[in-house]
């Protein structure tokens, strides 16, 4: 089947009922997107379907043809993501750094929806995504300043 | 009459094995002599570890002709930034630009590099001196190749911001010109060597130090041990035997090896005797990707014999914990005399804690590569333990060690369970029947909770006694909890020296009478190091238990922990039986209660202690750092419990990258928040009950205190030892929270997690 993948056009064999995650990571070596939990209750696997933020690892790859799906490879070539990606370099947000591509996707998401998010929209979107190491006030801090450029 | 154990003064993580296989298991001996060989009592920091230091340049730095710099960093980074922290030592020391600084992770190869255990907070500590002799000592050999092209004495060049400049005549070099012809003299001697004072650093204890992997991290080109990708690979999953010790009876895999992308399944070969870390039974499935594998091996019926641990019961085992904690046990440290003393006293209190199993739940599951070309046998691991990683694969597959090389790639979190690279030794063994094609293993998550290596289980018995003015004047703490021990063959069925050595026979309290003992506990799942390890149960016991006798003398919290603390003075840990220390000497490393004290008035000043309704306090001493932390809660009348804020004061010693040292701080408080609140696997039949992230819950964006401040007390003098970072501000963070909760409704929680337990707990 065809996907439209950053932009880009790739031609993947798969069974219609694979993961998203696994045709990313593991027929296209496109390993930015991570595996956490299989079952969407942690959010590494975080991809853009159309704009909207989903998870992929519960995500069969039949549902993405036709629509545009956007990675953490990708995500910079957009001005929110972009700066989203700036913030978190400059806050220094990252720790072992694993979430933080579904962190950054989840983020560059809710700015798209809402360019000044309140405390309170933050959790509504972030508390998906879990950081075992603890970066959640950076997190918060890095979004607010992406949303700072943003405006 | 009191019992030390045998003196086992460098014990590491690793070391300690090999200590406890010669001595055949735990050895008490009844004597209140702390014995010291000449050979032990030398040993300690890194000097105590599997191949101690290197501090050759030529091993450490390479310098390009564009004068980029490339410095090797032999330990992993699982998100305490060493990869950062190891180059910026080197680079002010050098005189580096660190925007002309790089990084390269070392693989395994302790001869080369000197130790690799990234565990025990130790990298820095241990290696701040040997990386700062690297860069001062290619420095000099800078400066020498520049005055050999000048001609002029050595003495009338310096070194500055990647160049080397002659005052005299304003000529410069920079370090990419002078690197070949520096590479080819011979390295100055240690004593050679001028460091550099701290008032010219420019990098070390500074702030604004970026990430060298922060744009890797943020673009998903950063690689850690499940992203490694060839063509041709191939994609497992193992359904390992859900009791620890069990084998398969009889497995049918007709149905699993018909499903779509399925390639081979197999049984796992059975581990080897000498391996540190086994892999566990069971059988893998191997495919054309990680879906389908998952998918099969969900189709595979397989039969096991559960063996001796089939009848493990958590809710059981606790009750058993319970009885042996309420009888007399083995006596490990005693001063004074604390029966007669309890029974003198005007008020006595007792309680006990309980802290269940927890499970490490990196984000990144344990995972590896492998491939085999020609004999020789390559792993990307997101491994702690590279030497060990190595030294197993080696022996599990019968490849000499000099075949096996381990790529130690970012590591997804660590907290202590990739100290232990069973999953790297799976990935060996399929590429190998595989014919050498490169070989994906993947833990799933309910993989990794169902066979973590867990936290310990632990319940703490303690009585107090008061006297009329209501100072403590007798002490008697139990800890009862299975040991790492019982993960390396016989189980010693009691805490081993550097269990007790954190925070149970180190209490640093100025009290006449305590007793201290630990009776007996047998593992029945694999125990292992989880950050701050037994410190973890010791804190929560101990900063409660200082909590309810303040309030049982009607005391201020602080002020009675204080009084309890005593005058500022240094406490020699032999004086405590305390033989391990961390691995370091106790002249270098005695126990300092004044600077126990700052980090509480520091916080407490910090925090609005005396001002505000709802905050815990809680302080404890452990990697030779100095911790306190206040929480701020609020409980409403339905019980639901809000943490907005948190302050934590640390103190470390001498600072190499403040911002770092935040974050783990910052890390640790939602780690010791999300244990506390929510952490817990049980067991039944044997087996964990928890399969993800819906029942091993842990704390999120919307639950994690919203405010943490940090406060560190950084010493100027750089001639202080540096203590550890990653650990320590973990254990007395879910103390201060059941203390605030406390503070906040009168209701005293001494079961973690604290759940539902101070009403419909957030979660």
């Amino acid at each position: 089947m065809d996907l439209t993948i950053n932009d880009r056009t790739v031609q993947v064999t798969a069974s219609d009922d694979t993961a998203l995650l696994w045709v990313l990571r593991d027929l296209l070596g496109m390993t930015g997107t991570k595996f956490g939990c299989g079952m969407a209750l942690c959010g590494a696997c975080t991809v853009h379907v159309d704009g909207k933020p989903v998870r992929s690892c519960v995500l069969p790859v039949s549902a993405v043809v036709g629509k545009k799906v956007t990675t953490i490879e990708g995500v910079g070539t957009t001005a929110t993501g972009h700066a989203v990606q700036e913030a978190w370099k400059q806050l220094n947000v990252p720790q072992c750094g694993y979430c933080q591509a579904g962190q950054i996707m989840s983020a560059a998401a809710l700015l798209v929806d809402k360019p000044a998010p309140s405390d309170a929209d933050i959790d509504a979107a972030m508390s998906g995504n879990i950081c075992r190491c603890g970066t959640y006030t950076r997190i918060r801090a890095a979004i607010k300043q992406a949303a700072g450029k943003n405006s | 009459m009191s019992a030390v154990l045998k003196p086992e003064s460098s014990l590491s993580r690793r070391t300690f094995i090999a200590t406890l296989a010669a001595s055949g298991g735990l050895v008490v001996i009844g004597s209140a002599t702390r014995i010291l060989t000449a050979a032990e009592a030398e040993k300690y920091g890194a000097d105590g570890m599997p191949h101690g230091t290197v501090d050759n340049p030529l091993v450490f730095i390479s310098i390009g002709d564009d004068g980029l710099v490339t410095i090797a960093v032999h330990r992993s980074d699982m998100g305490q930034g060493v990869r950062t922290g190891m180059p910026l030592i080197v680079a002010d020391e050098l005189e580096a630009d660190w925007s002309k600084v790089r990084v390269q992770q070392a693989p395994a190869d302790e001869e080369k590099y000197g130790n690799q255990d990234t565990d025990g907070s130790r990298s820095t500590r241990h290696f701040i001196d040997p990386m700062r002799r690297c860069g001062a000592a290619a420095r000099a050999m800078l400066e020498k190749a520049a005055a050999d092209t000048w001609k002029v004495p050595v003495a009338e060049v310096h070194a500055l911001n990647h160049e080397v400049v002659h005052e005299k005549t304003g000529r410069k070099l920079g370090y990419g010109a002078l690197a070949r012809k520096a590479a080819k003299l011979p390295v100055p001697a240690q004593g050679a060597l001028t460091l550099k004072t701290a008032d010219k650093f420019r990098y070390i204890g500074k702030e604004g130090t970026l990430l060298l992997d922060g744009e890797d991290i943020v673009t998903g080109k950063a690689q850690y041990g499940i992203d490694p990708w060839f063509e041709g690979m191939l994609f497992a999953v193992i359904a390992r035997s859900p009791v620890l010790g069990g084998k398969i009876k009889h497995v049918d895999d007709a149905e699993a090896a018909k499903m779509p992308g399925v390639v081979k399944v197999m049984e796992m070969p059975p581990t080897v005797a000498d391996a540190e870390f086994h892999t566990l039974a069971g059988v893998a499935v191997i495919a054309s990707n990680t879906g389908a594998a998952i998918k099969a091996r969900s189709a595979l019926k397989i039969e096991w014999d559960d063996g001796a641990n089939g009848g493990y019961d958590s809710d059981l085992y606790r009750a058993e914990l319970e009885k042996a904690a309420r009888s007399p046990g083995q006596v490990v440290r005693q001063d004074g005399d604390f029966d007669g003393a309890i029974a003198k006293a005007a008020r006595k209190l007792e309680a006990e804690y309980y802290l269940p199993h927890i499970a490490h739940a990196t984000m990144e599951p344990p995972s590896a590569v492998a491939r085999i070309v020609d004999g020789k046998l390559e792993v990307w691991a997101p491994t702690q333990a590279p030497q060990v990683t190595r030294t197993d694969i080696s022996k599990h597959l019968g490849i000499p060690f000099e075949n096996v090389t381990v790529h130690v790639t970012l590591l997804g979190g660590g907290f202590g369970r990739k100290s232990k690279p069973d999953y790297a030794t799976e990935a060996a063994v399929l590429s190998k029947a595989m014919g050498g094609r490169p070989v994906k293993v993947t833990w799933t998550r309910d993989d990794d909770l169902h066979h973590d290596y867990f936290h310990t289980v632990s319940v703490e018995h303690l009585q107090g006694g008061l006297d009329a003015s209501g100072k403590v004047t007798s002490w008697l703490h139990r800890s009862v909890a299975p040991s790492i021990g019982s993960i390396f063959g016989a189980d010693p069925k009691h805490e081993l020296p550097f269990e007790m050595g954190m925070g149970l026979i180190n209490l640093p309290y100025d009290i006449p009478n305590i007793r201290l003992e630990n009776p007996e506990a047998a593992a029945h799942t694999r125990i292992g190091w989880f950050r701050s390890v037994s410190n973890v149960p010791h804190a929560f016991a101990v900063q409660s238990f200082v909590a309810e006798l303040a309030a049982a003398a009607g005391k201020d919290h602080r002020d009675f922990l204080l009084d309890l603390i005593g005058a500022s003075r240094l406490i020699d840990p032999g004086s405590q039986h305390d033989t391990w220390n961390y691995g370091e000497s106790p002249k270098r490393y005695p126990v300092d209660t004044g600077r126990l004290r700052r980090v509480i008035e520091t916080v407490t000043r910090e925090a609005g202690w005396g001002s505000k309704h709802g905050l815990g306090l809680a302080a404890h001493y452990s990697f030779l750092s100095y911790t306190a932390v206040v929480a701020q809660v609020e409980v409403d009348k339905t019980g639901y419990l809000r943490i907005p804020r948190v302050d934590i004061a640390f103190d470390c010693g001498p600072v190499v990258n403040p911002d770092r040292v935040r974050s783990q701080l910052e890390g640790a408080v939602i780690m010791g928040v999300s244990l506390a609140t929510l952490g817990e696997i049980t067991f039944k039949r044997g087996r964990s009950q928890q399969d993800n992230f819906h029942q091993y819950r842990v704390t999120r964006m919307d639950t994690a205190p919203k405010d943490i401040r940090v406060h560190l007390l950084p010493a100027t003098d750089w001639s202080m030892p540096l203590g550890g970072v990653g650990e320590p501000g973990l254990p007395p963070v879910a103390p201060a929270l059941v203390n605030a909760i406390f503070a906040a409704t009168g209701r005293r929680i001494r079961r973690m997690p604290i759940r539902e337990q101070a009403g419909a707990v957030a979660g």
